[in-house]
């Protein structure tokens, strides 16, 4: 009884939770992006900026204000998003006449300013953040240990999720952001004010980062890559599930975590790869991804 | 003479390089039902998304209910009262029936309850359950067009080929509404192909070509008209 496939079953359930971890994080940055692109119809290159942003903020918040995780969780997501908000008011509103390439290449340009900037000011090494103390230690749940943060974080991006999820498919505010998604003009015609809609969608996506960034901070170092690296997965994951589709984001982002922590298990030498590969199947067999519609 | 809610006058549109209205004007009084006639391209719809605001450029002026409207936003337009049916239809297919049908915000009061609209539209009580609102046939999807515009508060709707494509028997449906709006004392521009569809309903007439009014009449004028209107309608 304490293996499963011919392996550990402590070693496979300790994969299952580093799966399920990083797919907290794909989630919600995908979501993010979904929720972006859907009203914008541009793919937010500074998304991964932005989270490292929000790990910033937390570290910031601690040791210059003394204000502690449970206080970052919420200021930061709304301080980070109304810098979107600042960036889509005064730069990326000025492009939606254009090409979208040209949304793609000013957030693309963002990132690199924006990372440049924290790697100027706080050089390349990771800077520590202190777990908060009601969430240090861990249970153990018989088959496995299970610290305390790490089930925090996976518990608290599924209520996220599913909160987007709902608020989006099941609220008055969700029906104007489809309606726009669909037919942004009619919307406007019937009298909401979609240029402010589509300015608060963007700084909420962003939010969305940056909360990904306060949960990671205790776990990862801070560091000013720390986006950099982790997004060019969660693209993946985004192409995957199918662009601008909310369910798709959130169902592939978990599920492509698992899957990654899985194949740690049973084929480590693929898992840095696992997931460009189902990526480059996904697209020949689906292009519009497993949840996009077309 | 009541008073004037719709006001156009000199207005020129453009799509990016395209210039398609060419100086319109025409005027609609409270309680009125006007139709814009016109052959394919005369302007008609162009027309009516200039007074939305929808064109890429407009200049003259656009006066609702005494606001002058033409550097003003979409939205803005929308809550003077007006309630906008394209052409298109516009239904959303990520939305339900009934969540298709309550979006529209209010712009106005004394706008019809659910029920009522029900009462007018049976067809769209029994679908209001429907996933997708593209879900619904061409004619019921028209009449929830129409139907989600009369619960804001508009009182001045504009109408544009609300009768295309659609079976008699439906024409002659969406006909008795436009009569019952009329009595409740809606004001109606209609965008119209189908003239003998337009012609017992509306007051008076304006025939646009060439992104220009080119003629208009009143109702009760419209027999020495037929000979003229078969010119420019090529009916
Ligand atoms: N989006 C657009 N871009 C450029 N030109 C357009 C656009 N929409 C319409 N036009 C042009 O503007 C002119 C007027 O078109 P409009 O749609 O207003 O005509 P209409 O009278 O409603 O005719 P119908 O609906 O029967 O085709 C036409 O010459 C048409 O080709
Ligand atoms: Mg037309």
């Amino acid at each position: 009884m304490d293996q499963i496939f011919g392996i550990p079953i402590n070693a496979f359930m300790g994969q299952l939770l580093i799966g399920l971890i990083n797919g907290s994080f794909y989630a919600l940055l995908s979501l993010g992006l979904a929720v972006i692109f859907g009203l914008l119809n541009i793919i937010n290159f500074t998304h991964g900026a932005q989270y490292m942003m929000g790990a910033f903020g937390a570290y910031f918040l601690l040791n210059k204000l003394g204000l502690n995780y449970w206080w970052a969780l919420f200021v930061v997501p709304i301080l980070v998003g109304a810098t979107g908000v600042v960036i889509e008011r005064f730069m990326l509103s000025k492009l939606y006449k254009l090409d979208h390439l040209y949304g793609l290449l000013l957030t693309f340009g963002l990132a690199l300013i924006i990372e440049g900037i924290f790697r100027n000011e706080f050089g390349s090494a990771g800077l520590p953040y202190s777990m908060p103390s009601q969430l240090e230690g861990g249970h153990n749940l018989g088959f496995m240990f299970l610290p305390n943060y790490r089930g925090w974080v996976i518990g608290a991006s599924l209520v996220v999720c599913i909160g987007t999820w709902l608020l989006i498919e099941k609220t008055k505010l969700g029906a104007y952001l489809r309606a726009a998604t669909e037919n942004p003009k009619m919307v406007e015609a019937f009298g909401v004010n979609v240029p402010r809609m589509i300015t608060l969608t963007y700084g909420f996506g962003v939010a969305l980062a940056a909360l990904a960034g306060v949960f990671a901070a205790p776990i990862y170092q801070v560091s000013p890559q720390m986006g950099s690296s982790l997004i060019i997965v969660v693209f993946a994951v985004v192409v995957i599930g199918g662009m601008g589709s909310i369910l798709g984001a959130v169902i592939t982002g978990f599920g492509l975590g698992i899957i990654e922590g899985l194949t740690k298990v049973f084929y480590p030498e693929a898992s840095n790869t696992v997931i460009f590969v189902i990526m480059a199947i996904v697209l020949m067999i689906r292009p519009q991804g497993l949840f996009g519609q077309r | 003479m009541s008073e004037v809610v719709l006001n156009v006058s000199g207005l020129q549109a453009w799509y990016g390089e395209s210039h398609v209205l060419h100086g319109v004007d025409f005027a609609v009084r409270k309680g009125e039902v006007v139709t814009l006639l016109g052959r394919n391209g005369a302007g008609r719809t162009s027309t009516l998304r200039s007074i939305m605001g929808l064109v890429g450029r407009r200049t003259g002026s656009i006066v609702v209910n005494d606001v002058e409207t033409i550097g003003m936003a979409t939205h803005k337009i929308a809550h003077l009262g007006i309630g906008y049916c394209p052409e298109e239809r516009a239904i959303f297919s990520s939305l339900s029936v009934e969540e298709n049908l309550v979006l529209p915000p209010k712009v106005g009061e004394g706008g019809m309850s659910i029920d009522e609209i029900y009462e007018m539209f049976p067809n769209l009580r029994e679908r209001r359950n429907t996933a997708q609102g593209t879900k619904l046939s061409g004619g019921e999807q028209q009449m929830l067009a129409m139907a989600r515009i009369l619960r804001t508060g508009a009182h001045l709707l504009l109408l544009d080929e609300i009768t295309e494509g659609l079976a008699p028997v439906i024409v002659q449906a969406i006909g008795r509404v436009i009569v019952k709006l009329k009595e409740r004392g809606f004001t109606i521009v209609l965008v119209e192909q189908n003239f003998r569809f337009a012609a017992p309903l509306a007051d008076r007439h304006y025939v646009m070509e060439h992104g220009r009014i080119a003629e208009s009449f009143a109702a009760a004028e419209l027999p020495s008209k037929t000979a003229m209107l078969h010119e420019y309608l090529g009916v």
